[in-house]
């Protein structure tokens, strides 16, 4: 019981040290007055979020949301069908190609990303390959696109919508694509009658694990994307690092969390749908 | 021919390297309750999921009403399953789940309802349409599973030990249910169960069976007075196997044989000649147990002592030892003359069966 107690203390004060401390001070940054030279200072003011309504950030913003979406799709169409097969192998090859899928993992995203940036350049993989094989007489830019960045995100965050959906298929009652099939659906009826609705709490898991970050991960837009202020993330960290303009940049961040708390909270809506239907867990998230 | 509705000829099912059926045979009549009845693993349900095209048979044919089906993927034989657990769909209403089968096999829209009304009525579920599966009792859930069978007008109702999950009482009452809705459908039944009671008390013929093969073929009486080897014997019931040598063939098959070590006169289906060993299968019942000071002097049974003895209401069942170290289960109903009847334990008594009552098969190794 001590030990118990011990652990639940530590684990709080760590949590309200380094998560809810730095959150209230940058509500609090969020609300102060702009000031290049001391990054913030009174009085207190709004003013900082009805600057979000500029057209500039309002279609940033947008532009960063189909940009994550997109990527979402994207992972969903790959990682869904990846994920079946992988949740239907024996154990053995199961867990070597899940292991596989991690091994990635193992280096830092932003040399990764970095890896991709040497691929898809000017005189990268992909078009030395082309050119050599003689299919192009110029180099494609691919490199400093919103294909590049889509790419990138897409790389970096779909074992995050695989996990949820082996977890998800695993969990899949074979006896229930049985009984469908014995009342006569075809695969694809059983695919849509069943298997379908009955996967939607790990799609929903996925895709937030995927869209969430996505919206953040300004060092891809960055290195892939060029100096455009493709995603949400990198327009914070402009305001923290170049513009310096510290409120507007908390208050972007804040309207982050904002965002990422509704849709999470949307997945528990969901899924609290899903579970008074069919009795599924909810321990993705 | 037009009789049999479902005919398995030859079958042979292999997992992995094991044979679980080699050259299986089984003919099911149009409109019959069949029960297969066998031990876990004795490849009961296999065969069901070969009838229900679950599983693909390495050889041999599945003629449904003299078409062979057994080359048909499941969703387009016209079988359906009640499985074990149910399997009913999580996500759908009790009226979806039984209107599923309906909906895959394009049955016009205007026809779906009435008919998911008339199933759920014939289970007597028509107030839980609008419920999900899972806030339904396992009985309930189990009358959707039904339904959501019998709506499709199958020509054979598979179902896999479909009340096993049933507490004794709910499963009693489900078993008289079953066997009312099958004579109201007419539909052919084909049962599995491991368990004995159940397959007497609803099957119209039953299925014995052992590591894939068939054991005993028969109604439910025969199966039971007349078991056909010692596995069926002891499957079937509780038995008491005495070993005996005939002596004397007395004509119309009638024998003196030494019957543990007791001469008697018993009856035997078949030729037999001084020296043969048999088995005399008795059941429970068909012993009779006397006080030892009750009997008359030149009775000719078997003395032992009462071991145990328990009172289940309706019959005293008793274990006797016999003097040659032996163990009988005699089962007793309570009679009118003496309600109160009872043994000490260690009590000695007189066993002896009733003349006739026994069973009698050639000698098989133990």
């Amino acid at each position: 019981m001590r030990f118990r107690q011990l652990v639940i203390t530590v684990t709080l004060a760590w949590l309200a040290l380094f998560v809810l401390a730095p959150h209230i001070l940058v509500l609090l940054t969020s609300l102060l007055s702009p000031d290049t030279q001391q990054l913030a200072s009174y009085p207190f003011t709004m003013q900082s979020y009805t600057r979000l309504w500029e057209p500039v950030y309002a279609s940033a913003f947008w532009q960063s949301f189909w940009l994550s979406l997109l990527t979402t799709v994207i992972c969903l169409l790959i990682g869904y069908p990846f994920a079946w097969t992988l949740a239907r192998l024996p154990k053995l090859p199961r867990a070597l190609l899940l292991f596989l899928m991690m091994v990635p993992f193992w280096t830092n995203s932003l040399i990764r990303t970095y890896a991709i940036k040497l691929i898809l350049g000017a005189k990268g993989l992909i078009n030395s390959t082309l050119l050599s094989l003689g299919l192009i007489d110029t180099p494609l830019q691919l490199l400093y696109t919103p294909f590049a960045v889509i790419f990138g995100l897409v790389y970096i965050l779909l074992p995050f919508m695989v996990l949820p959906l082996v977890t998800t298929f695993s969990k899949l009652d074979n006896r229930l694509l049985e009984a469908a099939r014995d009342l006569g659906a075809t695969p694809w009826q059983r695919f849509v009658q069943v298997i379908l609705p009955l996967s939607m709490p790990g799609v929903i898991a996925g895709s937030l694990i995927v869209f969430l970050p996505a919206m953040g991960m300004f060092y891809v837009s960055d290195l892939l994307g060029g100096a455009k202020n493709l995603l949400l993330g990198n327009i914070i960290k402009n305001q923290f690092l170049v513009v310096r303009d510290w409120p507007f940049g908390a208050a972007l961040s804040i309207t982050l969390i904002v965002l990422m708390g509704l849709l999470l909270w949307f997945y528990v809506q969901a899924n609290r749908r899903i579970n008074r239907q069919g009795g599924l867990d909810d321990n993705a998230l | 021919m037009s009789d049999f509705i479902l005919v398995l000829s030859g079958i042979t099912k292999r997992f992995d390297r094991e044979e679980v059926l080699k050259g299986f045979d089984l003919t099911i009549r149009d409109g019959e309750f069949f029960t297969l009845l066998g031990p876990s693993g004795c490849g009961k349900s296999t065969v069901l999921r070969l009838i229900a095209g679950l599983e693909q048979a390495n050889a041999g044919s599945i003629r449904l009403a003299g078409h062979e089906i057994a080359t048909l993927p499941a969703e387009r034989r016209p079988v359906n399953t009640v499985f074990q657990n149910y399997a009913l769909f999580p996500h759908m209403t009790v009226f979806d789940n039984v209107a599923f089968g309906l909906r895959m096999n394009g049955i016009a829209r205007d026809e779906i309802a009435p008919r998911v009304k008339e199933a759920l009525a014939a289970v007597q579920l028509s107030d839980y349409a609008q419920r999900r599966p899972h806030q339904l009792s396992g009985g309930q859930q189990q009358r959707v599973a039904i339904a959501r069978a019998v709506v499709n007008r199958p020509r054979v109702l598979l179902l896999d030990e479909s009340l096993s999950a049933l507490d004794y009482k709910l499963r009693r009452q489900m078993q008289i249910e079953l066997k009312q809705l099958q004579r109201q459908l007419g539909i052919t039944f084909v049962y599995v169960t491991h368990d004995q009671e159940e397959a007497l008390s609803m099957s119209d013929r039953v299925l014995v069976m052992d590591q894939g093969r068939a054991m005993q073929i028969g109604t439910p009486r025969e199966i039971y007075e007349e078991p056909c080897n010692l596995f069926v014997a002891r499957f079937i019931g509780e038995i008491n196997i005495f070993p005996a040598t005939i002596l004397r063939p007395l004509g119309e098959y009638r024998y003196l044989a030494e019957v543990n070590g007791v001469e008697k006169t018993i009856r035997f289906h078949q030729q037999a000649t001084e020296g043969d060993e048999v088995h005399v299968l008795l059941r429970p019942e068909d012993l009779r147990v006397e006080y030892i000071a009750d009997a008359p002097v030149d009775r000719r049974g078997y003395v032992g002592a009462v071991l145990e003895r328990n009172y289940t209401g309706q019959t005293l069942d008793s274990l006797i030892r016999l003097e040659n170290g032996q163990n009988l289960l005699v089962s007793e109903f309570f009679n009118e003359d003496d309600p109160d009847f009872d043994y000490r334990i260690g009590e000695r008594v007189w066993v002896d069966w009733v003349a006739g009552w026994e069973h009698v098969i050639a000698k098989e190794s133990w």
